[in-house]
C-alpha cells in the first residue's frame, strides 16, 4: 500500500466478545502506524447503524453466524447504505455452502477461522486497494458526467438563441444555419426586423467554449438586439455592444461580429466588422468579391473603439454570404483548409438565387471537402439573396 | 503545440510551434505563463513555427498581452506566416499587439 494521509477505517462485525481485543492486539502495529483504525459491531443491525453514522468506513469484515442479523443478510443490506463498501466474510473452515452464498451476494473475499492475521492483513490490503481504485474510477466518471452536462447545457443555450423564423417579404430571402462541433461552441447568428423595412443581420463567433462562453454569447446577442433597434448605423451598434461587453469582462473573452443592415427596397447593404471574416458577395454571373474589412477589432477587447462601416449595393440576383471561420478553416484528411477560394468556386457558375439553396450548397461543399475528418469548430453560414427583378 | 524560450539580453523570446486550437489552448496559456517571469519587461513571441491558431488561441494572446501590460512589459510578435498574419488582421488583434516581420525588428522594438 502506498502511504495514505489518514488510516483506513475497518468495521469488524462479530458477536464473540473476544474478537475486539484480539484484533486490536494483533493489529496494534498497523494501528499505531496509522495504517488502520477499527470499529466494532456485535451483529448486522449494529453494523448497519454504524455504517450510517460513520460514512468514512472503507470496508467491512463480518462473521456469518450472529444473533439479530447474520452476515449473509448484512451483505444484502450494505449496498443500500453505501454501494461502494467492500465486505470480507469470516467463515468456519470448510463451510463452503455459506462461503458460496456470501460470494454470490457480493462479498469481495473470505477468510476462515481461526483467523490467520498475516493472511488477514493481505486480504485487507487487497480489499482497500480495490476500494481506492473504485473510488478513483467513480470520481473520474463524475467529472466526465459534470463536463458532459456543462457542454450539453452550453449546446442547448447556443441552439436556443438561433432564429427559427425568417422575415417573409418580396424582393429577398434570408436563411441561416449552424452545425455545432462536438464539445466546442461559440458561433451564432441573428436577424432583426428594423424600422423602415430594413433588416439587421449578425453573425458571430465567441472565442471560448463551455457555459461561460455560452453566457457571453447570450449577452452579446441580447446587447446586439438592443443596440440594433436603437441605433441605425452598424458601426455605432458595434461600438455600443463593444463598450458594454468591455464593462465586465475579466475572463478576457471576445466575440467576432459582422453586423449588417439591408434595405430591400434599394438593395443597400451597410456593414460593420468587429474582427470577423469578410462577407462574400456573389454576383448573378457567378463572379464574387470579398467585401472590404472595416478595420474593427473583435468585440470585448478594446473599450471606446470607433468601429467603421462600409456600404455596398446588392443588385437583383446578387447573393450575400456571411460565414464563420468554421467554413474557411474546415479541414480535410490532408490537413488542408477549405479556404475562401473554394467558397467562391461553389458559385462560379452562378449563385442558386435562393438563400436556403445557397446555404445548402456551402454545407454540401464543406462536407464533401472534409470527408471523414472530424469537425473541430462550429460551421455557420447566413445567406441573403436579393431576388431578380420582377420575381 | 510546443513552447520553448531563450533570452536575448534583457528580452525573453518565446517560440510557439504547431497548432493552437480549443483542445490545447489551456496548455498554450499555461506554457506561456510558465516561462514569463514577473520581472520580465520585454517579451517577444516568435510564431515562425506556428501553423494554426483558433480564436481560443487568440484569447490566450489577449490574456498574455494584458498580463504583460499589467507588469509594464513591452510585448511584440514576430515571424508570422501568411495565414497566421491573416488571422491577426481579420480579428483586429494586430492593432493590439505589435507584429514585426523579423525577430531582430521585434527585439529592437521591445528592448530599452
Amino acid at each position: 500500500m502506498t502511504p495514505v494521509p489518514h488510516p483506513h477505517k475497518i468495521l469488524v462485525v462479530d458477536d464473540e466478545p473476544d474478537v475486539e481485543p484480539l484484533v486490536l492486539q494483533r493489529m496494534r502495529r498497523s494501528i499505531r502506524a496509522g495504517q488502520y483504525t477499527f470499529v466494532f459491531a456485535g451483529n448486522g443491525v449494529e453494523a448497519l447503524e454504524l455504517l450510517r453514522q460513520e460514512p468514512d468506513i472503507d470496508m467491512v469484515l463480518s462473521d456469518i453466524n450472529m444473533p439479530q442479523m447474520d452476515g449473509l443478510t448484512l451483505l444484502d443490506q450494505i449496498p443500500k447504505v453505501d454501494p461502494n463498501i467492500r465486505c470480507v466474510i469470516v467463515s468456519a473452515y470448510g463451510d463452503m455452502e455459506n462461503i458460496r452464498t456470501a460470494m454470490n451476494r457480493g462479498a469481495f473475499d473470505f477468510v476462515t477461522k481461526p483467523l490467520d492475521f498475516n493472511d488477514l492483513r493481505v486480504t485487507i490490503d487487497r480489499t482497500l486497494r480495490r476500494v481506492a481504485e473504485w473510488r478513483e474510477a467513480l470520481a473520474s466518471r463524475d467529472k466526465l458526467v459534470a463536463l458532459q452536462n456543462e457542454l450539453d447545457l452550453a449546446t442547448k443555450m447556443q441552439q436556443s438563441i438561433l432564429p427559427t423564423r425568417y422575415p417573409q417579404a418580396s424582393g429577398f430571402s434570408l436563411f441561416g444555419h449552424m452545425e455545432a462541433a462536438r464539445a466546442v461552441g461559440g458561433d451564432f447568428f441573428d436577424i432583426m426586423t428594423l424600422e423602415n423595412g430594413r433588416i439587421g443581420m449578425a453573425i458571430a463567433d465567441v472565442s471560448d467554449k463551455g457555459v461561460p462562453a455560452a453566457l457571453f454569447m447570450m449577452s452579446t446577442r441580447t446587447l446586439l438586439k438592443g443596440a440594433a433597434v436603437g441605433l441605425a448605423d452598424p458601426g455605432a451598434v458595434l461600438r455600443e455592444v463593444n463598450d458594454l461587453l468591455n464593462d465586465d469582462n475579466e475572463a478576457s473573452m471576445f466575440v467576432t461580429v459582422l453586423y449588417a443592415t439591408f434595405d430591400p427596397a434599394s438593395g443597400e447593404l451597410i456593414y460593420a466588422n468587429g474582427g470577423h471574416n469578410s462577407p462574400l458577395v456573389v454576383r448573378a454571373d457567378g463572379s464574387s468579391e470579398l467585401l472590404r474589412l472595416t478595420g474593427g477589432i473583435a468585440l470585448g477587447v478594446v473599450p471606446d473603439f470607433q468601429y467603421g462601416q462600409n456600404s455596398v449595393t446588392l443588385e437583383p440576383g446578387d447573393t450575400l454570404v456571411l460565414y464563420t471561420d468554421g467554413v474557411t478553416e474546415a479541414m480535410n484528411s490532408a490537413h488542408e483548409e477549405f479556404g475562401v477560394e473554394r467558397l467562391r468556386a461553389i458559385f462560379a457558375s452562378g449563385p442558386p438565387g435562393d438563400s436556403r439553396a445557397t446555404s445548402e450548397a456551402v454545407f454540401d461543399a464543406v462536407h464533401a471537402f472534409a470527408g471523414d475528418t472530424p469537425q473541430s469548430d462550429d460551421v455557420t453560414c447566413l445567406t441573403l439573396c436579393r431576388s431578380e427583378s420582377g420575381s | 503545440m510546443e513552447i520553448s524560450n531563450e533570452r536575448d539580453g534583457g528580452t525573453l523570446i518565446v517560440h510557439a510551434a504547431g497548432r493552437v486550437d480549443g483542445s490545447n489552448s489551456q496548455e498554450f496559456q499555461d506554457g506561456l505563463e510558465a516561462v514569463i517571469e514577473d520581472g520580465d519587461r520585454a517579451v517577444v513571441l516568435d510564431l515562425e513555427q506556428l501553423s494554426y491558431i483558433s480564436s481560443s488561441g487568440l484569447r490566450v494572446m489577449l490574456l498574455i498581452a494584458r498580463k504583460l501590460q499589467r507588469q509594464q512589459a513591452k510585448f511584440a510578435l514576430c515571424s508570422l506566416s501568411d495565414s497566421i498574419r491573416e488571422v491577426f488582421e481579420i480579428s483586429g488583434f494586430d492593432r493590439i499587439i505589435p507584429v514585426h516581420a523579423s525577430r531582430s525588428e521585434a527585439v529592437s522594438a521591445v528592448a530599452g
